[in-house]
Order: C-alpha cells, then sequence, then structure tokens
C-alpha cells in the first residue's frame, strides 16, 4: 500500500514537474518564434515586443496565479514609477484634452516614428456626452470632476491613474500612458482638465 | 461579370456605412447585405480564383488542381474548415495561405519570391491569393470547422497560439486577450468578439476572409490578423508565418463546430 502511494507521490511529481517544463518550453518557443517572424516597423520595435518588462510577463499568464501580496508588491512597485508634474500644476487646457482624447494614433507600425500620439480614451470610456462613439471596456468617466471634487488625494490619484493603471490594478488593460511614454507630461495635464475642469463637456 | 461588378459599386457608393445613433455598425452591415439581396462581391474573387486555380502557370505550365490542402490531391471542397492542420511532405503545421504557398512553389516551379507576391491586394494591384483563397475557403461554405489538434505538432501549434493570444507586450501592454476574451465588449462603437466563448469565436472564425465594404477587398484571415498585430502596437508579422499561423489554431479550435459561412461580408 505505502509502495503504491509513493508511486502515485512520484509520479503526481513528475507530471507536475513535466506540465511547468512545458509551459516554459512554450514560452521560450514562443519568443524565439516571435524573433524570427516580426520585424521593427516605425514605432513598433522588436524590442518593446521580446523584452517584456515584470508587469508583462506577469500578467501574460494565463489563468493569472498571483497571490494578493504579489499583486501588492507589483502595484507597490509600478506606484514608485509615477512622476507627478515638476512644477505642482496637474490640470492643462480641456481642449487639448479632449482632442487627445479622440485620437487613436500613435506607436503603431503604421504610425510615425516620434509623431505625436494620442490617448484614444473614447476608445474605451464614455466621457463628453456628446460623443456617442465611445467603448465599454473601461468605466464611464462622465461627470468625473463633478462626481469626484478636485481634492487633492483624487487629483494625485487620476494624475497616478494615468501615469501607471497598473499601480493600482493589478493586470489592468489600461495602457501606462506616462510610465511607457506614449503621452507626454503636458498631454497628461491636458487630459486631466477634460476630467476635471468645470467648463470640461465632461462635466456638463 | 463586368455588369456584376457595376452593380455592387454603385450599391457600395449609394451607401454609405456611418455609423447612426442607436443603430450600431453591425446592424448597418445587416442592412447593407439586405440591399444586395445576399449577394456579395466576394463572388467576384472566387469566381477569378477558380480560374487561377486552374490556370496553367510557371516555368513548366502547371496548374494548382494537384494541391494537396490536406484532403489529398486537389480535393478542395471541405479543405478549409480543417485547416491548420499537419503536413507530413513538410512535417509542420500549415493554415491555407501557407499551404497554398507551398502548392505555389513547389507545383508551379515559382520562386518563394513570385509565390508571395501581392499577399494583400488593391484595386490597381490585385492579389491573386486572395482570389485563390475566397475560392477555396467558399468550398467549405455550410460545413462544420473541425480542425484536429491529435498530431503532437498541431497540439503544439495550439499550445503556442494560446500562449501568444495572451502575450503582453509593446507600447501598450495589449495582448490579443486585452479585447478579445471578454462578453459584450467595445472599442467605440466597434463590438469585439470574446474568442474565447465558443459562439462568439465560432460566429468570427467561420466569416474569415471577407469582402471588407472599407477596402473594397476581400481580406484573408493573414491580413485580419496583421492589422490585428499593428492596432496592438506589435511589430510587423512577416506573411504567412509561423506565429500568426499558430493563433489561427488556436482560433480555429476555439470555434469548433460552428458552420462555416465565408467569404463573408463586413465593414
Amino acid at each position: 500500500m505505502k509502495i503504491i502511494l509513493s508511486v502515485i507521490a512520484i509520479s503526481l511529481l513528475v507530471t507536475g514537474c513535466a506540465t511547468a517544463a512545458m509551459q516554459t518550453d512554450t514560452g521560450k518557443m514562443l519568443v524565439a518564434r516571435l524573433e524570427e517572424d516580426f520585424s521593427s516597423k516605425g514605432p513598433a520595435t522588436m524590442e518593446r515586443m521580446l523584452n517584456q518588462d515584470e508587469v508583462q510577463k506577469l500578467c501574460s499568464a494565463y489563468p493569472l496565479e498571483m497571490s494578493d501580496e504579489q499583486m501588492e508588491t507589483l502595484q507597490a512597485s509600478q506606484l514608485k514609477t509615477v512622476k507627478y508634474p515638476a512644477d505642482g500644476n496637474y490640470l492643462g487646457e480641456w481642449k487639448e484634452g479632449e482632442k487627445i482624447a479622440q485620437n487613436g494614433r500613435g506607436m503603431q507600425s503604421s504610425d510615425q516614428v516620434k509623431g505625436t500620439n494620442g490617448g484614444n480614451c473614447y476608445a474605451c470610456h464614455q466621457l463628453a456626452k456628446e460623443e456617442i462613439s465611445f467603448g465599454n471596456i473601461g468605466p464611464s468617466l462622465y461627470r468625473y470632476g463633478k462626481l469626484k471634487g478636485d481634492g487633492e488625494a483624487v487629483v494625485k490619484y487620476t494624475w497616478a491613474k494615468i501615469y501607471n493603471s497598473q499601480a493600482f490594478t493589478t493586470c489592468s488593460n489600461m495602457p501606462r500612458f506616462g510610465h511607457s511614454e506614449i503621452l507626454t507630461e503636458k498631454q497628461i495635464k491636458d487630459v486631466m482638465a477634460l476630467l476635471f475642469d468645470k467648463n470640461s463637456p465632461v462635466n456638463q | 461579370m463586368k455588369l456584376i461588378a457595376s452593380i455592387f459599386t454603385a450599391l457600395i457608393t449609394m451607401t454609405p456605412l456611418q455609423g447612426v445613433a442607436g443603430s450600431s455598425s453591425t446592424d448597418e452591415i445587416a442592412k447593407y447585405r439586405q440591399l444586395l439581396a445576399d449577394g456579395n462581391p466576394a463572388e467576384l474573387w472566387e469566381m477569378r480564383g477558380e480560374e487561377l486555380w486552374k490556370k496553367k502557370l510557371g516555368p513548366q505550365s502547371v496548374s494548382l488542381e494537384q494541391c494537396d490542402l490536406g484532403k489529398g490531391s486537389g480535393v478542395v471542397k471541405g479543405a478549409y474548415v480543417e485547416l491548420p492542420r499537419y503536413f507530413k511532405d513538410v512535417n509542420k503545421v500549415m493554415d491555407l495561405e501557407q499551404r497554398l504557398i507551398h502548392c505555389r512553389i513547389t507545383l508551379q516551379k515559382l520562386t518563394p519570391e513570385q509565390a508571395v507576391a501581392v499577399p494583400f491586394g488593391s484595386t490597381s494591384n490585385p492579389s491573386d491569393i486572395e482570389a485563390l483563397v475566397a475560392y477555396i475557403t467558399a468550398a467549405s461554405r455550410g460545413m462544420k470547422i473541425a480542425v484536429s489538434t491529435t498530431h503532437p505538432k498541431e497540439q503544439a501549434a495550439y499550445e503556442l497560439g494560446k500562449r501568444f493570444f495572451f502575450y503582453r507586450a509593446g507600447a501598450h501592454d495589449f495582448a490579443c486577450a486585452t479585447c478579445h476574451s471578454k462578453d459584450k465588449q467595445r472599442i467605440r462603437l466597434q463590438e469585439l468578439p470574446n474568442l474565447l466563448n465558443r459562439t462568439d469565436a465560432q460566429n468570427t472564425y467561420s466569416t474569415w476572409p471577407a469582402y471588407r465594404v472599407s477596402q473594397g477587398e476581400v481580406r484573408s484571415m493573414q491580413h485580419r490578423l496583421s492589422d490585428c498585430m499593428r492596432q496592438q502596437r506589435f511589430p510587423e508579422p512577416r506573411y504567412a508565418s509561423d506565429t500568426i499561423t499558430a493563433l489561427i489554431m488556436f482560433m480555429a479550435k476555439n470555434a469548433e463546430g460552428g458552420i462555416y459561412d465565408a467569404p463573408a461580408l463586413k465593414r
């Protein structure tokens, strides 16, 4: 009996190892294949595809197998990347912010290198009520400023959320606009104004 | 033939596909399809593809009629719903477009460069491959999607495709899964299929290739996925690469049992 049990235990162990090894192998095979099958074009580079950072690596697992502790550690390390505006001004021009929210260009293989990137906020969020063509991958941000106020805490949180969404939601679908250098500091200020300015169509 | 083409052109010009408040783009396509009375410009590609399949080409003047798409030499009917699949003669898994290129090289003796020339066409420079794809896929209409993962290389392609589906990278941290792993999601007004949901996967996979109204061309699965890569902020995939075939394998398996109904008509 004992022998049978230990045989079962050993075979389970072996199977477990085999599965884990297979997963790693598939991962390595994938990177090797990508290296062979893709090539840099415009701002979409091989480097950014092949060299996943910690977030990208962990968030590529399916299903996600992170403990609460791991998630907290990851969020904390991402929060550290956030750079707040040096001059202490968080809000720019909402009209510019609306243009950035509408613009879906940037960082695609078909876009210009070092061109002006959009934020493409409407792809996933509702913002101004007049714009009916909005996506639903992210929550509605209509009346964001009106509902949340403009206290220091919420303003700083919103800045950090746009700058690096992974600081608050592990494996969020939202790009890390500041951290990944998609939007400039000035552009983030303008998007912030779109969310918080009393005259912004978002708050009407 | 020319008459049909001009009727289609007229209809397209008459019917701008602009989103209207309260009506999704999917509804608009349905209306457009009705207007065409169940016709589809893709039929022109299918006809041209059939001619090309039978046309003698290359230095030895050979047609593609002896090409083995997986169901035996020259069998077109039902071939597409079982692709991608393992091919013993090359000891690898191929999708339709890879296999077509293989036949153009081995049967017709075209050079590799000639065999992949103009994978994606335009009005001034039509693609033979897109026409052939339209013809071959149309011969699977009404049949069940039934790809095999029994061969270890088929299983490996499926696993690789799955791994790639969830692979997050690039400037925007996107994976295929970012937009295609939840029900009822949209980008702007565009509905996104959840490719992990069998019904969505079936509806999607069974309707590619498609005549794209916005492009005026029949677009293959390779084209569709190349454009996904672009929007995902990934670099450019080589045409008919193994990575894309693996992804197609993953999608096809998820769509198993769906009734194939393409070339279709899309925005």
